[in-house]
């Protein structure tokens, strides 16, 4: 379980989180909507301490992350996976060594068990034949896709998704959007995805969350959501100009 | 007249914590290097990005530097009949001061500066932290074992500087000018003291690590986008150049 308490953060004076609560069901996947620089990422770098808030507490299974040390703040993060807008791969390495490297880094497993085992994850998410290239050789989607292997790689038990479909045409996003489903429903894992494509991420999501103004206007199953009769949600589901969601 | 006073002791306030800042990283990038696990792949990794890559600039700037000492050592020495000096002078001159400096320079242009480029390129393309989300130690993976390939890489490419700038000053006194061969290597023999080639090697490690720590923080944390990257590695570059010349005429006053 994990569980956002009155969270508050500000950048050089600048209030982006305004006491967030929120809090998400365990095995299943929750997405975060919201105009475009209103906090979502801030929000999801929250979830595993790589910001740290003002105010507020994040718990993780009890444990509020944001008083940690950094010993037990990386044995939280051992639980996570995360697949970074731009699938934040190292440059340096091939995608097998990608997706080899937390698990190299992390457990005790045997070269052996490290091929089998990636060698398995990056043909789940389609990239068979893909293992011995530079991620400067891959597309966008590919990219993508060898991020999520690298975040599943050690069969996390939350995986955070910053805004996985953005720069994809729609077939793409669609491709990804399945991909994250069918890895959820495989390994069971508690899923947070920001993003702004809607409404196709609202087929994979259990639950959607709005944050508007720093604070969570509205959290429901997707069709409630969309039901929802709060202004702020309509507009931003509508796409309108004209309403309480201020147009910079 | 207070406000300016007032702006003043911010900025005073602002320069004391950037440096204890500064000085936290490189004490963090220290102890981390004892944590296991040992990245010593890495290390080796980097005294190749370092030194074996730097080796072909370094060599060639080491071998005209000596050159030029030929021609201008010789020109002044024989104001006072000494040219047979020239050997004393120039290994003398390459050992304690131009071959640290210069080659601490050469290296800063060209492996500092990519350094804090690519540490750049790695916060803003979020790669710092995916592997802190990985919960792998950063400045651990990243910045310690640069730091210390530094302190070993620069001084092997202090003593090549130095072997190559005495044989370019041996081309030109010898070979060029007609100064006996067996005085130069007589005068560098009897001048050069133990002292001499310690003075020398202190600097170049004092050198490797000041190019590797003000590369790796600048870079380290740039400001996400790619003017932030830019503007890490020119201040990488200038910065290191002034503090390696600050930092040798402390070392040379003590030394003496």
């Amino acid at each position: 379980m994990i569980q956002v308490a009155n969270l508050f953060k500000s950048f050089r004076g600048q209030q982006v989180l305004r006491g967030v609560n929120l809090e998400f069901a365990t095995g299943k996947i929750t997405t975060i909507v919201g105009t475009s620089g209103c906090g979502k990422t801030v929000l999801l770098k929250h979830l595993n301490a790589l910001y740290l808030p003002d105010r507020g507490e994040i718990f993780i299974d009890g444990v509020d992350i944001t008083k940690l040390r950094q010993k037990e703040l990386y044995e939280i993060r051992s639980k996570f996976g995360v697949l970074f807008q731009g699938a934040a791969l190292l440059d340096s390495l091939t995608v097998f060594d990608n997706v080899a490297f937390p698990l190299r880094e992390k457990t005790t497993l045997t070269e052996s068990e490290i091929k089998k085992k990636v060698d398995s994850r990056i043909e789940q998410v389609g990239l068979g034949k893909m293992g011995a290239k530079f991620p400067a050789e891959l597309s966008g989607g590919m990219k993508k896709r060898a991020g999520l292997a690298r975040a599943l790689a050690t069969d996390p038990e939350i995986v955070l998704f910053d805004e996985p479909t953005t720069g994809l045409d729609p077939v793409l996003a669609t491709s990804i959007h399945q991909l994250i489903a069918r890895t959820q429903d495989e390994f069971g894992y508690t899923g947070i995805i920001v993003s702004h494509t809607i409404p196709q991420v609202f087929e994979i999501s259990d639950y959607v969350a709005m944050l508007a103004g720093g604070i969570i206007e509205n959290v429901s199953a997707p069709a409630e959501f969309c039901a929802s009769a709060n202004p702020v949600v309509q507009q931003f589901i509508h796409g309108k100009t004209e309403g309480p969601i201020q147009v910079l | 007249m207070i406000a300016f006073i007032g702006r003043l002791g911010q900025f005073s306030i602002d320069r004391v914590a950037a440096m204890g800042k500064m000085f936290n990283f490189l004490l963090a990038a220290f102890m981390l290097v004892f944590r296991r696990p040992a990245k010593l792949n890495l290390i080796v990794y980097h005294i190749k990005t370092i030194g074996v890559d730097s080796l072909s600039v370094v060599a060639l700037s080491g071998f005209f530097t000596g050159m030029v000492m030929g021609f201008q050592g010789y020109y002044s020495l024989r104001k006072f009949s000494a040219e047979s000096f020239l050997g004393s002078a120039a290994a003398l001159g390459l050992i304690r001061e131009l071959g640290p400096v210069l080659s601490a320079f050469m290296v800063t242009g060209r492996t500092g500066s990519a350094m804090a480029a690519e540490l750049g390129t790695m916060r803003a393309t979020e790669q710092i932290d995916a592997l802190d989300s990985m919960a792998i130690n950063p400045v651990k993976y990243l910045v310690s074992p640069r730091i210390i390939a530094g302190l070993i890489a620069m001084p092997l490419l202090t003593a090549i500087f130095d072997v190559i700038g005495i044989f370019g000053s041996y081309l030109v006194g010898v070979s060029m000018l007609g100064v006996s061969s067996g005085s130069f290597f007589a005068g560098i023999e009897n001048s050069v003291v133990f002292h001499d080639v310690y003075s020398g090697f202190v600097k170049s490690i004092s050198f490797g690590l000041i190019i590797t720590w003000i590369c790796c923080y600048k870079g380290f944390n740039a400001p996400p986008m790619a003017t932030g990257v830019s503007q890490a590695t020119t201040e990488s570059v200038v910065l290191s150049f002034v503090l390696i010349l600050v930092w040798d005429y402390f070392l040379t006053s003590i030394m003496l």
